[in-house]
């Protein structure tokens, strides 16, 4: 069509929109795939997942996550993972988690307890050591 | 001022110049890059080059006392810039982009690296920080070289024929300063030539395993004038826009 201004520049190239065609629909798989995104801070630390992007290949996943997410903190390394790599449980399967905060025996106050009898235990024969021991410098 | 002053001036202000059009180009990109990811991409690497050509610019004013690194980089005549043709040419589309992206760094990757060992003291700490961010560029550059050069047979002959574009004004990169030998016999730089060879070896590789043919560069005219200040006719209209806002307004401080 000539009534569209012919140009290299991309910024006119983008605005030829035919309105007289109606867009087709995307295939499936036209966008690239997605990567997982994993950052760590500070040698040593955990990599923390901290989102997502679209690239080509993992090498380019790294190139574009060095901007997108290592940019502005420090970043001592960074992962990416293709997100069809990632396994997870099925959506109507979690509530198999459900019950997990009712079972009070997995949780961690019966060590605490212990703790409280150790460190009577200790008081306890301190103050007998000492209380022996005042009496020997009496006398 | 002494030839020995003159030559580092000279040395700096090519690769101000350099940096900062270049970095104007890549910035031209900003919001219509392929897709959203690269633009950040070439936008970040865009920024850093800025940013190098304001930390030389500051430099030659404490060293040299040139003008401040806004005038300098801003207000110049178009002759008085510097730069090589390379830098100037319009972004095009994104294969000549990227292409130059490739050419330039790599040069500029071993310019820092030889000026790491400079006797002009105050270019080594800067030529070490300005590797570490070169480095990321020619991560991405190359990445992008190898995966369209051998990607399908459209990106790989629009890798070649922007190759074919880019190759005689990148051997403009290396156009010998008139202060080659005292550049090299006080160890300040050791040289457009020796640069250009390092690159050569360099580039070359990559360039095999992209599967794109390196044009022989004794067979091709070199595009030289712009480290004389003679440019082709697209430097003037960056200028004029790059400088549009300090020209309207030189007391503004923030827009």
């Amino acid at each position: 069509m000539s009534d569209f201004i012919q140009s290299l520049d991309p910024r006119i190239v983008r605005l030829q929109v035919r309105e007289d065609q109606p867009f087709e629909p995307k295939e499936a798989g036209d966008q690239w795939e997605t990567y997982e995104v994993f950052h760590q801070a500070k040698t040593g630390a955990r990599l923390i997942h901290v989102g997502s992007l679209h690239a080509p290949s993992p090498d380019l996943a790294l190139v574009f996550a060095k901007e997108q997410y290592g940019r502005r903190s420090t970043t001592t390394d960074m992962w990416v993972v293709r997100t069809a790599d990632i396994f997870t449980l099925h959506r109507q399967d979690i509530d198999m988690f459900e019950t997990a905060q009712e079972k009070l025996h997995r949780e961690p106050q019966g060590y605490m307890e212990v703790r409280k009898y150790i460190e009577e235990f200790k008081k306890r024969q301190q103050q007998e050591g000492t209380s022996d021991g005042s009496e020997a410098g009496s006398h | 001022m002494d030839p020995k002053q003159e030559a580092i001036k000279e040395l700096l202000i090519k690769m101000a110049d350099d940096q900062l059009i270049i970095g104007h180009r890549h910035s031209e990109w900003i919001g219509l890059g392929p897709i959203l990811e690269e633009d950040i991409a070439l936008a970040s690497i865009a920024q850093d080059k800025v940013g190098q050509s304001y930390t030389l610019f500051q430099l030659l004013h404490d060293q040299f006392g040139t003008a401040d690194p806004d005038t300098m980089g801003f207000l110049r005549a178009e002759n008085e810039y510097r730069c090589c043709h390379l830098v100037e040419y319009p972004n095009g589309e994104y294969d000549f982009s990227l292409i130059r992206h490739f050419l330039f760094d790599h040069a500029e990757y071993h310019r820092f690296d030889m000026l790491q060992a400079s006797t002009f003291e105050p270019i080594r700490g800067i030529a070490r920080k300005f590797k570490s961010e070169i480095k990321y560029h020619i991560l991405h550059a190359d990445v992008w070289v190898r995966r369209l050069g051998t990607g399908t047979e459209e990106s790989h002959q629009r890798m070649q024929a922007a190759l074919e574009t880019a190759f005689p004004l990148a051997l403009g990169i290396f156009e010998p300063s008139p202060y080659e030998q005292v550049l090299i016999e006080e160890n300040f730089f050791p040289g457009e030539d020796a640069l250009r060879q390092r690159w050569l070896e360099t580039i070359q590789p990559i360039l095999e395993e992209a599967s794109l043919q390196m044009p022989d560069p004794s067979s091709v005219e070199p595009a030289y004038g712009g480290r004389r200040g003679y440019h082709t006719e697209h430097l003037a209209p960056l200028l004029e826009e790059m400088s549009w806002t300090l020209r309207y307004d030189p007391e503004a401080e923030r827009w």
